[in-house]
């Protein structure tokens, strides 16, 4: 058992070193000339504008904690797998363990998609959409008025060849 | 060989704990807990608890860090002006009073090791030896421990109605 897990740790380090490697010879080739431009930090694209420490939607810490609980729900199913469909246990028992592990394991998941259930019929997983801001124009002027300027001003296009 | 590893975890788990009181910027206090997390889960894998080790890594650093970063950036900051392109966003504590944190620590610390004096380990006079532990581990749960089984199952449910209730209800629409 020590062994596989010394083969995930050797993974590890040779991950680790490969990275450190490559970056490493990668400083020695390539050239350095920064600017702003190269610089700035990478928000696909965009400028970025203000501070990254502004306060996130809450939005994102419900679906976390339900992952976090699913996550140990999860934990529970792994030791279970490996028994559930294991030969001599089977026969040895007439095969009433693989039917009775398997019920205990539908009770199980059946009281956390219980769970589940109520967070969506609450309505706790829907997404908060931002309200958008429409514009509004306080005037004593009816837009009809608006309409007809726009029409008499308007010129007319060249017709399209 | 297995003593070296031992002693490397060791040392990742101490340094990066260090890291985390050390560290003003509380997101790097995060990552430090990273490295804290997996360096324990080392020391389980060393200690012949590979089911352990592999929940350890699941849990803690797959889910409650995720949680922790979460709780980081929905942490309201007034004064986050515009900062430099070109450099780091820092996220900084002001918090710097040890006094409560020694305080709390030291009291853990102080129960749980009058607990593991006073144990009486029976696997400690035997020769180590390693074995896959999550056969054991689910026969047990199936057979032994199928009613606490059960009830972590209800326990979760509990926790996920709880949790999800209170984290919805500091939503804006509701």
């Amino acid at each position: 058992m020590l062994s596989d897990f010394g083969v995930i740790l050797l993974f590890i380090i040779t991950g680790l070193a490969f990275v450190g490697l490559v970056l490493f010879v990668g400083s020695l080739l390539r050239p350095n000339r920064p600017n702003l431009e190269k610089l700035t930090t990478y928000e696909s694209g965009e400028e970025p504008v203000g501070n990254a420490n502004i306060q996130f939607n809450v939005r994102f810490y419900v679906v976390a904690i339900i992952f976090v609980l699913f996550d140990v729900e999860l934990v529970f199913l792994f030791p279970w797998a490996t028994v559930f469909g294991q030969k001599s246990l089977i026969e040895e028992t007439n095969g009433l363990w693989g039917w009775f592990s398997l019920m205990e394991m539908l009770v199980f998941v059946a009281l956390l998609a219980l769970g589940l259930a109520y967070a969506w019929v609450k309505g706790y997983l829907d997404w908060v959409r931002p309200q958008p801001k429409i514009p509004e124009l306080k005037t004593p002027v009816p837009a009809s008025l608006y309409e007809k300027i726009n029409q008499k001003y308007t010129t007319p296009r060249p017709p399209p060849y | 060989m297995v003593q070296i590893v031992f002693y490397l975890f060791i040392l990742l788990t101490l340094g990066s704990a260090f890291g985390v009181l050390l560290t003003r910027n509380v997101l790097y206090a995060a990552f430090f807990l990273l490295l804290t997390l997996l360096g324990v889960a080392g020391l389980f894998v060393l200690a012949g608890a590979d089911f352990l080790a592999v929940s350890q890594i699941m849990i803690y650093v797959g889910g409650v860090l995720v949680l922790i970063i979460f709780g980081v950036m929905l942490t309201h900051t007034k004064d986050a002006g515009q900062t430099d392109f070109t450099r780091p966003n820092y996220v900084l504590t002001r918090h710097r009073g040890w006094l409560w944190a020694l305080v709390v620590a030291g009291g853990i610390f102080s129960v749980l090791y009058s607990a593991l004096v006073r144990a009486n380990f029976v696997l400690f006079g035997r020769e180590p030896f390693f074995e896959s532990t999550v056969d054991t581990i689910g026969r047990q749960l199936m057979t032994e421990f199928v009613v606490p089984f059960e009830i972590a199952g209800v326990l979760l449910l509990v926790a996920l109605i709880g949790a999800s209730t209170l984290a919805a209800s500091s939503r804006p629409d509701r």
